[in-house]
């Protein structure tokens, strides 16, 4: 018998994969597909403070092994979220982690501030590193002060386990994620979209209605790869990977590469399902190799 | 028929492993009959199948297709694609035997008329394909069908864009126009003499944006009850992306989740 689970300060995973913000709704769209208590966790769409429509459409462009998208935080808010949606999904035999993002510290820490009260809900990420809205998200966290500040704000006002997200978007990520450490990250997951874009060469037009978007999937992969590897070298704090994880295979190389937990993301849009899947196929991966416990794979990459 | 009403009813949503049993091709679309080896659940007409497209790179991600026919009998379901881009050639080049990978049935079908309803179903290129699975199920509800038949008002461009047109003439009555006057009636669908003639207080449309607009100031002048299908491009399927979305008198809404059949009063055009 492998032992998968995962201990994180404050969080417990049953196994290492969890799903990524804004690729499996509130956990609820993908019921029928996967058995949501197979899982280490679900991180919910992300949340602000406030009702967002988000950008208008077209907000999504495929692109080779991949999709842009500028969806643009499009959600109810924190309050409607608390009311109408934590009722539904509080009793999840999983771990539900709410994705909290803003456009400035104050709107993070209120809403943070209101996920704490929340007892089934054992964590959040704090989304700094969202392309895809004007002010703030990415803003945050593309600059060591920026990150700093933010997650100071919210560390003080949030007592569960604080992950932060990164953005891929900067020139040195392991300084990023040494700065969300310092600041009082309890881990940082990594990497949120990489800016990207596209063009209809017949309208000489921008396929997306912001021009720009959050390249993700399977196209991302070695990139988001390489980057858990400098940043788990980097901080002493867990490492949760993703980026274009689309098998069993690719998440033992995220653990291999430091990574103490992954997450799925465009992935679960090809297969609904991949998320069960992956969470058996490391199992079987365990098995195969007389691992016999996850933990022995984290940052198990021989050089 | 006997085992009709033995089946168990599954309601949820699957993905399935089908095996593609028949083919049509036609000018620029396929008409693919793909059989499960498990049953099906239960599909309403409007509902859609997303479809993935194997060994094509610039298909990463599935295909939104309406579901043309079903049968729940041989758990076999139609599907009539049309060639756009890569995927949907690479759907429409499979041959018998292939096996395709399907979750459906998504998003909501249309509404189902009441019996003193006067309906017509107007469908514009290859948006006519879910009006006839549509009309099947109006005709097999357990409801009395609707007394005065079902009509159908397809368009296209050319004669070459209405194909299957028995299938449909089987379910109901058939008229047509295209736009170059090769067949039926010449001009728009919103434009064949129908509309003076006929009593209709339901429409349901189907097609390219403009058409279903067009249908949409129709339906609207003459106060006739309308739903529309839309077909925003979408990455899930399944409502959690929010790319697929519409702008809506309620705000911004997944066409796949919340439609992508909307009565056009919920609409902003």
């Amino acid at each position: 018998m492998v032992k998968t689970e995962i201990k994180l300060k404050g969080l417990t995973l049953k196994n290492p994969v969890m799903t990524a913000s804004g690729t499996f709704g509130y956990g609820e769209e993908y019921a029928d597909f996967v058995d949501l208590s197979e899982l280490g966790g679900i991180i919910v769409k992300g949340t602000t403070l406030h009702h967002r429509e988000g950008n208008p459409y077209p907000r999504m462009a495929e692109t080779p092994m991949g999709m842009l998208n500028c969806v643009g935080l499009q959600n109810k808010g924190v309050d409607y979220f608390i009311e109408t949606i934590y009722p539904r999904i509080r009793h999840y035999d999983t771990n539900v982690i709410v994705n909290v993002s803003g456009s400035n510290i104050d709107d993070y820490v209120a809403a943070a501030a209101k996920i704490d009260a929340l007892d089934d809900v054992p964590a959040i990420e704090l989304n700094v590193s969202c392309p895809n809205v004007k002010q703030g998200g990415m803003a945050f966290g593309v600059t060591c002060s920026g990150i700093e500040q933010v997650t100071k704000a919210v560390r003080e006002v949030y007592h569960k386990h604080l992950m932060v997200k990164l953005s891929p978007n900067v020139t040195n990520i392991a300084e990023i994620a040494l700065a969300a450490e310092a600041a009082g990250a309890d881990s940082v997951s990594l990497i949120n979209t990489l800016l990207g874009m596209a063009i209809d060469a017949e309208t000489r037009k921008p396929v997306l209605s912001m021009v720009t978007g959050g390249l993700s999937g399977a196209c991302v992969k070695p990139v988001a790869l390489r980057m858990v590897w400098q940043v788990s070298k980097a901080v002493k704090i867990p490492v949760i990977g993703l980026g274009g994880i689309s098998s069993a295979t690719d998440a033992i190389e995220f653990l291999l590469a430091g990574a103490s937990a992954i997450q799925i993301g465009t992935a679960n849009f090809i297969d609904p399902a991949i998320s069960g899947k992956v969470a058996k196929g490391i199992v079987e991966y365990c098995e195969k190799h007389g691992v016999e416990d996850v933990n022995e794979l984290v940052g198990g990459l021989i050089l | 028929m006997k085992s009709r009403y033995l089946r168990l009813y599954v309601y949820m949503k699957a993905i399935i492993d089908f095996i593609i049993v028949e083919k049509q091709s036609f000018q620029r679309a396929a008409l693919l009959k793909l059989k499960s080896a498990t049953q099906l659940p239960e599909i309403a007409g409007g509902q859609f199948a997303n479809v993935r497209v194997d060994g094509c790179d610039k298909a990463y991600l599935r295909r939104p297709i309406s579901i043309h026919d079903v049968d729940y009998h041989n758990n076999t379901i139609d599907l009539l694609i049309q060639e756009k881009h890569e995927g949907t050639k690479k759907l429409c080049a499979l041959p018998v035997g292939a096996k395709l990978n399907v979750v459906l049935p998504l998003g909501n079908g249309f509404t189902m008329p009441e019996k003193d309803d006067n309906i017509l179903l107007v469908g514009g290129g290859i948006g006519i394909a879910p009006l006839l699975y549509f009309a099947k199920t109006i005709r097999k509800d357990a409801r009395p069908c609707v007394s005065t038949g079902v009509h159908f008002l397809l368009g296209g461009r050319t004669q070459d864009d209405l194909m299957l047109l028995d299938r449909f003439r089987n379910e109901g009555d058939v008229f047509i126009t295209t736009n170059d006057g090769s067949m039926g009636e010449k001009g728009f669908v919103t434009e064949h003499s129908l509309w003076n003639t006929k009593k209709i207080n339901k429409i349901y449309a189907c097609g390219p944006m403009p058409m279903m607009k067009a249908v949409a100031k129709v339906a609207r002048e003459k106060g006739i009850w309308c739903e529309v299908s839309l077909e925003n491009q979408m990455a899930c399927g399944i409502g959690a992306c929010l790319c697929c979305v519409e702008n809506t008198k309620e705000g911004n809404l997944c066409v796949c989740k919340e439609g992508p059949v909307f009565n056009i009063e919920r609409l902003l055009w």
